[in-house]
């Protein structure tokens, strides 16, 4: 196989008494989905934010596109091109669609003193994000609306598009259609394939097995801290990964 | 050409429609109303001299510092913070730009005054962000302190000023038949339109006063982007003041004391969220002009202060819960 765009080794990381990661080792690689499951406490969350900057974590180290780096704090990951979408969405409600895509990442004109004041290229934002939204196939009514305004799906797919609509190849989704309706969930899941398609590296955290079937091809199981299982998704059963997210099984 | 017109009032309906979907019609409340109060004191008023247009001049003049205020206060909302501090910042600073101006000329009063103002807004700023204080008592109390410096700093007495060109440029003067001060607003409103709307950094205001959780998440420093909105607000307070001075000719301790509801009223009004993340510096400087009609309007009608005060509280009010419920609804 080709080299990983990201690849962990052995992380480790304690808060006071307890060991929260162990020695856990995971590669992500371009245009494959990766699950990762565990039950509440197993550790993903720390382990996602080691990933994105939040945590430093005690021991190990991580490794992107075949470089050693330190990652020191989320904007750090981002420069990087590691890309976290956060259960809580980082997405503005009184903004409208472009403004979020582009927040914190404005297109400016007037050339260096442009740059410098900040003048906003809104015509040529507007043009991206329409080029964007097209080529993930979100589907938004119009990119005037405020984010406050979209349904759940909606700004979820806003908030996935602004994760890799700059071309970042390596995105960290927490749950990402959490408190979503059928469709709406079947949305995100589209787009997550069509990330898969454009050669992004995904790792997915979820707690539904329906979502690991349905889009995963990889899946990496934690329990207490501990990597468990990693298994492509077709080489197992539903039943035997929730043996190992419960802790019934602890070896493959 | 016939079918362009004949396509009109869908697509109007359409872009009104739209709009209800990008933020709601409120933003346009603001002139709908300045249109109506203008058109009803002109009605009611009309053997009072209210149409007249040394009349209307009065009212632009009187709106001027007022309008510099709400612009700056529009930043304070916009990040998601407010600025009580500004009625007294504008009281300390025309006095120090009629201490001055004697001594160093009308550039150097305009400065210094200026300059005072931004230390406030910096004190203010680095209170909020750093000892991590609500603004809101951070700004009450150096409301208070600034007041007191501002009582102490000629014993009460008012301080004149004898130099034509501060005078002149900065409130009794004009351009052709332009009031000087109806320029400056002009400017300064321009410039904070532009700012908020074109820039990134009005955009990082809104977003840090709409959510800061998520503003910090997408890497926007906004420690830094909230001490600047607070700088915005003293600083613009602070050129009220020279304003003030200038028209007034003097430098007093209770100058621009008993404007901080009104300045609120104008912003609000305006279609500023009090909660932060929505702004609108042409609505704020509208709601300054409609505070000024308002007051003026009301005087030919006989009305004494107290009455004002009263009336630019209910208005307050009513604003407010306007605000509220926008918030609610969405």
């Amino acid at each position: 196989m080709n080299e990983p765009a990201l690849s962990a080794t052995n992380i480790s990381k304690a808060f006071r008494a307890v060991q929260a990661l162990d020695n856990v080792s995971l590669s992500l690689h371009h245009g494959t989905v990766t699950a990762l499951l565990g039950d509440n406490g197993a550790g993903k969350s720390t382990f996602v934010k080691c990933l994105a900057g939040v945590y430093q974590p005690d021991g190990g180290t991580i490794a992107i596109e075949g470089t050693e780096h330190r990652i020191s704090s989320p904007q750090n990951a981002r420069d990087l091109g590691v890309e976290t979408v956060h259960q809580a969405l980082a997405v503005i409600d009184t903004l409208d669609v472009t403004e979020n895509l582009f927040l914190n990442r404005e297109i400016t004109r007037g050339g260096s003193l442009g740059n410098r004041l900040g003048i906003l290229h809104k015509r040529r934002m507007r043009a991206d994000s329409e080029a964007t939204l097209a080529r993930l196939d979100i589907r938004i009514p119009s990119l005037r609306h405020e984010l406050g305004s979209l349904s759940g799906g909606q700004r979820q797919a806003v908030a996935i598009g602004r994760a890799v609509a700059w071309g970042q190849k390596i995105v960290l989704l927490d749950e990402p259609a959490a408190a979503l309706g059928v469709e709406q969930t079947q949305r995100v899941l589209d787009l997550i394939t069509n990330l898969r398609n454009d050669g992004v590296a995904v790792l997915l955290i979820t707690h539904n097995m329906d979502r690991v079937t349905a889009v995963c091809d990889q899946a990496v199981v934690l329990y207490q801290g501990r990597k468990t299982a990693e298994v492509a998704v077709n080489d197992i059963t539903k039943d035997d990964l929730v043996a190992f997210i419960t802790g019934t099984r602890k070896t493959i | 050409m016939t079918r362009s017109t004949s396509r009109l009032p869908s697509a109007l309906k359409e872009r009104l429609a739209q709009q209800r979907q990008e933020g709601g019609l409120r933003q346009y409340v603001v002139y709908l109303a300045f249109v109506l109060i203008l058109i009803t004191f002109s009605v009611l008023l009309q053997d009072d001299g209210f149409l007249t247009s040394s009349n209307l001049l009065n009212i632009g003049r009187q709106s001027a510092p007022i309008a510099v205020m709400a612009v700056g206060m529009t930043f304070a909302l916009g990040a998601g913070e407010i600025d009580l501090s500004v009625g007294s910042t504008v009281a300390l600073s025309s006095l120090v730009a009629a201490d001055l101006v004697g001594d160093y000329g009308f550039a150097v009063g305009a400065l210094g005054a200026i300059l005072v103002a931004m230390l406030i807004g910096l004190l203010n700023g680095l209170i909020t962000v750093k000892v991590r204080i609500p603004s809101f008592l951070v700004t009450l109390g150096t409301l208070g302190i600034v007041s007191g410096i501002a009582r102490n700093w000629n014993n009460l007495q008012s301080l004149p000023i004898r130099n034509d060109t501060f005078t002149g440029l900065f409130g009794a003067g004009s351009l052709g038949p332009v009031s000087s001060l109806l320029i400056w607003t002009a400017l300064i409103g321009t410039l904070g339109h532009l700012t908020l709307h074109q820039l990134r950094w009005g955009r990082h205001i809104l977003a840090t006063g709409a959510d800061r959780d998520a503003a910090n998440a997408v890497g926007i420093n906004t420690v830094r982007v909230r001490l600047s909105a607070l700088m915005v607000s003293a600083t613009a307070a602070g050129f009220a003041g020279v304003l003030l001075a200038g028209r007034l000719a003097i430098g007093r301790h209770d100058l621009g004391q008993n404007d901080l509801l009104t300045v609120i009223a104008a912003v609000v009004i305006g279609g500023t969220s009090l909660f932060g993340g929505r702004a609108s510096v042409t609505g704020a400087v509208t709601g300054a002009v409609i505070m000024a009609m308002l007051n003026n309007g009301l005087i030919l009608m006989g009305l004494e202060v107290a009455d004002q005060m009263i009336a630019r509280g209910v208005i307050i009010i009513v604003a407010v819960a306007l605000s509220m419920r926008e918030q609610r609804e969405s």
